[in-house]
């Protein structure tokens, strides 16, 4: 982004101020880039405990570092010129009339269109790359991760609690919600009543959970510890309580922790609905014949009162 | 005008907007829900909390909405609020009135018992751990702590006729009612534990979940621990 | 190409009897703001009484003892009322009857300060009723802001109630983002437009009155539904959840849609002005940048505002009349309402953008005395923005669960419309360069916008890239990037707006000093609030909770400290504005600035009229240090010149 240099025919007492803006900022830059990449970029949100969250990282890193010099050019332009280009006491005269400047304006549109198109082309790769960057990918998700080793985690949300349920572990549903080190999840995230968003934040994942609907997303967890799971769509009155924890952990104590689980709620397994990617909670096919008698339910199952204007 | 009578108009606009302030502010800054404290009821570790759950309040200016009562553990009586008080680090005896009928969970999972001591509930004095509510009649609402993994769903009355015949004015004293209780330690850490019931049944309100679910005082609340 | 006045014929339209005086009434009789609001509640309780007749019998009624029906039949109601009250009818029945109707003419005899309260047909003063209007909407928004951060400064301890919080975080949203879309438009766009073309009123007069009228409407409903227990979706209204919300919601449609339909007239109005009504000699290549804003923002209000409406109007069907477009059980769709809030919702943002630009780009060639730089890169760029803004909708929509395809798609749109956006900076450092700056408070306010939108510009280009918003999507991060542009950028730019123009509006000079501690306070307290807000973002907090993580306790605390300290600061503005205009009231009737616009070529305020005759404009109102440059227009054209050819007069090619 180069400055004109000072305008031909003036007097020599002009400084260059197109050189001292451009040193100004090639200093400046060449101090901070490498301060925001190298100092700063490990430490950025979201960390680094899966492989979305790292691939996120990465990517603000670069954003980041690009935003930089953009900023500090700015701002020692802006800077500059309110030291140098002010008004004195007293001077009622006008300024140098000019109009534009091709050459600058075409190398700005030039320079920022470069800018940008590299960075949609630096994010599309980074979209693609890490199996969707750990985002809500919809019911048919394009991005997955390459192996066919992968986790099924459907990710219920009702208002205001969030539950799991492990397909392939018999299905049974809990409101916990462990994952092994090292191998790929799938996130099926569905919902039973309004939008929620499940934000698994140090795992970097991201999916709207639509009544209905099946929202995919991919993540592999690299590293053991604790993350935290909150609604991050405004899903009435007890959205802000809307979180729980989850854990990452070894891959044999996942895997005791599973077969444990499944054993131990069996009887609760039975009575839940087949596992689908999303529950139409109306339509209970199952649903007792006391309650159809009751009018509590529909004929056919249905969830709501027959008088209930909400029925379809 | 003249100054002066800039400055008077001036200063009545002044006081108006402040009132009209004010008039917003209080009413959004809500009059305090009657907290029901326990504390000084608990003796031995241990300390019992009682309260219902009704078919409708009619004591609110939403009498049609379903709710719990907590009841006063000095007078007894039964009180439209659903927070209360107890210390730290005791052992919670609930006893819950389910005078309301029955409705099916919209997800099953939330008929099994967790959180409590023994993993059970005991309804009319029989110990279960897991109820099918799309079985048959017998869950009306729930007692749900995710913050503490204690949910316990209420048991209701389980005929036609029963369900036909609930108590019609509120806070409940006769009609057909299940007697729940169950047992939870709290925390050794005070602080304040939202509480709902997860069953949708804010009738009229699309997927149930409006009214009565989504107000606080009425399906939800909250349980305060001094430490 | 300019418009000819009629002269004032013997016979009034409608058939009436010729040159009848009419008898003038007292002021407690004439339609104003008291029989407006009488026509209201009046308009109210006969809905009402209507709604609860018709739907008497509807069971969800009697099931979840919730009003919807009365409440929506009695709000629009009171919208007829308000309207029939103010007298916006009168003009037509009179002309049904037969009977002579207002003129604009007929109001000169109405000076003082009554017709600012009352449906009047001068631009100048339907800018000025604007003008207190957004004032009171900003500050009430921003009250209810205070409380927002009060809440927020512990994770546990509670001020408010979780339903209570959310009906603060609503309104405050809400009433932002409804009103603050014509916080410029409205008073300087209105007022202004006209004198900076050389037109002597603007195209539909009436539909520019209408438009103000309608807003005093929306706020009180969107108020009104404190009283019903307010409303638990946010903004953003979003279905199911507003389909489940209680009587408070319908509030929040009415009022949204009542303002969509103002933004709709507005727009209409000005871009009927601006391309029929501009005098002789006025090209677009002369045209100020900020009636290029005007342009811009007013394509995007008639072309996005009504599919916002037909969004409200599914809500409120949905609510009341038992159809299902947003409910997934009953058929319908979530996703539907979120396009149709998006598509509107997108565009709205850049509707708060451009103004500000438009702003900022009129007064930096005024206090740097020199010309604009590129002015053809800077009307470009608002053109472009404004195209683009109607391509990037789905990003608010990353993580919704669209289809996988769309979002590198989008990506790139957004990331494009930066470009456009990025032009006002080549505008500005382009002016900067070998300027004279002075650092007066409108100047001091536009480097203020440029410093906050370079912040807010950039965490948006941060956003747009798909795999950073999975962490930033619906946290502070974005709360952060909006509020650094649009009140960074837009409120900014409004308020150096207001400290240039108010000597042309109302004759009276806003105090420099309290002006100079207003935008300090403002800027540092304004930085010190949102620029943590980032990381708290960053960190894991979402938007619309209470409840927070504890390590994040610390930068909540500063952040609403610092949201005091502003708050503070905008009521220093406050206390500048109505001081200065109420009680110190310091004469400034002339053109203080030294601008060359060709608003200021008039007296300050401006004649009722605006200009005595149409002038011939000569050159561009930013010709500063340049030799020989032609006045900016010929105020007393030879005659001969409107009337007939216009061929040779002040057009060089």
């Amino acid at each position: 982004m180069a400055e004109e240099p000072a305008s031909p025919g003036a007097p020599a007492a002009e400084p260059n101020h197109g050189l001292r803006l451009l040193i100004l900022w090639v200093v400046a830059s060449a101090i901070a880039c490498p301060i925001v990449y190298i100092v700063w970029g490990p430490h950025l949100p979201p960390g680094a405990m899966s492989s979305s969250a790292s691939g996120q990282q990465f990517d603000l890193t670069v954003l980041a570092t690009i935003a930089t010099p953009v900023i500090l050019g700015v701002l020692i332009y802006f800077g500059y010129a309110l030291t140098v280009w002010r008004a004195k006491e007293g001077d009622e005269t006008d300024a140098a009339p000019i109009h534009g400047h091709t050459g600058i304006q075409l190398s700005w549109i030039v320079v920022t269109t470069t800018i940008v198109l590299a960075l949609a082309a630096f994010g599309s790769y980074e979209l693609i790359s890490p199996a969707g960057a750990g985002g809500g990918e919809g019911p048919q998700p394009i991005w997955k991760p390459d192996t066919s080793n992968i986790l099924q985690v459907q990710v219920i949300g009702q208002q205001w609690v969030w539950t799991y349920r492990y397909p392939q572990f018999g299905g049974f549903e809990t409101t916990q919600l462990e994952l092994p080190v090292g191998q790929a999840v799938q996130f099926n995230v569905t919902s039973l009543d309004v939008i929620h968003d499940f934000w698994a934040y140090q795992l970097g994942v991201k999916a709207d959970a639509n009544p209905g609907v099946n929202d995919v997303a991919y993540t592999t967890p690299e590293h053991t510890g604790t993350f935290v799971v909150r609604c991050d769509e405004l899903c009435g009155l007890w959205h802000g309580a809307m979180y729980n924890y989850g854990q990452v952990v070894s891959v044999s104590a996942f895997q005791a922790w599973a077969h444990q689980t499944e054993i131990k709620l069996a009887s609760l397994t039975k009575i839940l609905p087949p596992y689908a990617m999303t529950y139409d909670p109306t339509v209970i096919p199952a649903i007792g014949k006391v309650l159809v008698q009751l009018g509590i339910t529909g004929a056919g199952g249905g969830y709501y009162n027959p008088n209930d204007p909400e029925q379809p | 005008m003249s100054l002066a009578a800039r400055v008077t108009t001036l200063l009545i606009a002044f006081a108006a907007v402040v009132a009209g302030v004010v008039f917003v502010a209080l009413h959004i800054i809500d009059v305090q829900p009657t907290v029901e404290d326990y504390t000084p009821y608990a003796s031995n570790g241990q300390v019992n909390v009682v309260m219902q759950t009704d078919p409708q309040n009619t004591v609110t200016n939403h009498p049609d909405w379903v709710s719990y009562f907590i009841q006063n553990p000095q007078t007894k009586q039964w009180i439209h609020t659903t927070y209360f008080e107890v210390p730290a680090g005791v052992r919670v005896n609930m006893t819950i009135l389910g005078y309301d009928g029955c409705t099916p969970l919209r997800n099953p999972v939330f008929g099994q018992v967790t959180g409590t001591i023994g993993g059970v509930e005991y309804i009319n004095g029989r110990p279960t751990s897991l109820l099918n509510s799309w079985s048959g009649c017998n869950v009306q609402h729930t007692f749900t702590m995710p913050a503490l993994g204690i949910n316990v769903p209420i048991a209701s009355p389980t005929t036609l006729n029963e369900n036909n015949n609930l108590c019609p004015t509120s806070p409940c004293t006769s009609g057909p009612h299940q007697v729940v209780t169950f047992s939870f330690m709290t925390p050794a850490v005070g602080g304040t534990f939202r509480w709902q019931c997860i069953i949708p049944c804010g009738g009229g309100f699309v997927d149930g979940n409006g009214g009565p679910m989504g107000t606080p005082g009425y399906m939800s609340g909250q349980m305060e621990v001094d430490a | 190409m300019a418009i000819e006045i009629q002269p004032e014929s013997a016979q009034a339209p409608g058939g009436g009897e010729p040159g009848a005086p009419r008898k003038a009434r007292p002021w407690w009789l004439r339609p104003a703001w008291h029989t407006a609001i009488i026509g209201a509640v009046i308009g109210y309780l006969v809905g009402h009484w209507l709604g609860s007749f018709l739907a008497g019998g509807y069971q969800q009624s009697a099931l979840n003892d919730d009003d919807d029906f009365s409440i929506v039949i009695g709000y629009l109601f009171l919208i007829l009322g308000w309207l029939i009250g103010l007298g916006v009818f009168n003009d037509l029945v009179r002309q049904m009857l037969g009977r002579p109707i207002t003129h604009a003419g007929d109001e000169a005899e109405d000076t003082g300060l009554a017709r600012y309260f009352r449906y009047t047909l001068d631009h100048k003063v339907v800018g000025i009723q604007y003008l207190f209007g957004m004032i009171t909407y900003f500050l009430t928004g921003g009250l209810f802001a205070m409380a927002i951060r009060t809440e927020l400064l512990s994770p546990s301890y509670h001020v408010l109630s979780p339903s209570a919080y959310l009906m603060v975080v609503g309104e405050h949203g809400t009433m932002m983002m409804m009103m603050m879309t014509s916080v410029v438009t409205g008073p300087l766009g209105n007022y202004l437009v006209p004198l900076m073309i050389g037109s002597k009123r603007t195209a539909f007069p009436r539909i520019e009155a209408l438009s103000f009228w309608l807003t005093p409407c929306a706020y009180v409903i969107l108020l009104s539904s404190v009283l019903f227990g307010g409303f638990p979706t946010g903004w953003t209204g979003y279905a199911p959840l507003s389909i489940q919300a209680g009587e408070g919601m319908d509030g929040y449609a009415i009022a949204f849609g009542l303002m969509g339909v103002s933004m709709i007239l507005a727009g209409f109005n000005l871009i009927c002005t601006i391309i029929c009504y501009r005098a002789p000699g006025m090209r677009w290549g002369r045209l100020p940048m900020f009636v290029w804003s005007m342009l811009t923002v007013s394509f995007l209000f008639v072309l996005a505002a009504p599919v916002l409406v037909g969004g409200m109007y599914m809500i409120i069907t949905d609510r009341t009349v038992q159809t299902a477009f947003f409910v997934n059980q009953l058929g319908g769709s979530s996703y539907l309402y979120e396009d149709l809030f998006w598509f509107f919702g997108h565009p709205e943002v850049y509707i708060l953008a451009l103004p500000g630009f438009g702003i900022v780009s009129e007064i930096i060639p005024v206090f740097c005395r020199k010309p604009l730089f590129g002015y053809k890169v800077a009307a470009a760029g608002m053109v472009g923005v404004a195209l683009l803004s109607f391509f990037v909708w789905q990003h608010h929509l990353f993580d919704s669960g669209i289809d996988p395809d769309m979002r590198p798609l989008f990506m790139l749109t957004t990331e494009m419309i930066s470009i456009p956006t990025g032009f006002i900076y080549l505008v500005a450092m382009g002016t900067f360069w070998k300027a004279k700056i002075r650092l007066t408070v409108p100047m001091l306010f536009a480097l203020g916008m440029y410093f906050n939108f370079l912040i807010g510009g950039i965490s948006g280009v941060v956003l747009s890239d798909v795999p950073a918003d999975v962490t930033s999507h619906g946290s502070f991060f974005v709360m952060a990037h909006f509020h650094y542009t649009i009140m960074g950028g837009l409120i900014f730019a409004a308020f150096g707006g207001i400290y240039y123009w108010l000597p042309k509006m109302m004759g009276i000079k806003l105090n420099e000093r309290l002006g100079k501690w207003n935008f300090w306070v403002m800027f540092l307290a304004f930085n010190s609030t949102f620029l943590p807000l980032f990381a708290v973002g960053e960190l894991g907090q979402p938007r619309r909770v209470f409840e927070y993580a504890t390590n994040l306790q610390t930068i909540n605390d500063w952040v609403s400290i610092s949201a005091y300290v502003l708050g503070f600061g905008v009521l220093l503005f406050l206390i500048n504005f109505v001081m200065s205009t109420v009680v110190w009231r310091v004469p400034e009737t002339g053109n203080p600035w030294r601008s060359r616009g060709l608003e200021w070529q008039v007296s300050s305020p401006p004649p009722p009229d605006n200009f005595e005759h149409i002038p011939v404009v000569l050159s561009d109102p930013y010709e500063y240090g340049v030799p020989g440059a032609l006045p900016v227009a010929d105020l007393n054209p030879p005659a001969g010149v409107i009337s007939g050819a216009l061929t040779g007069v002040g057009s060089e090619g």
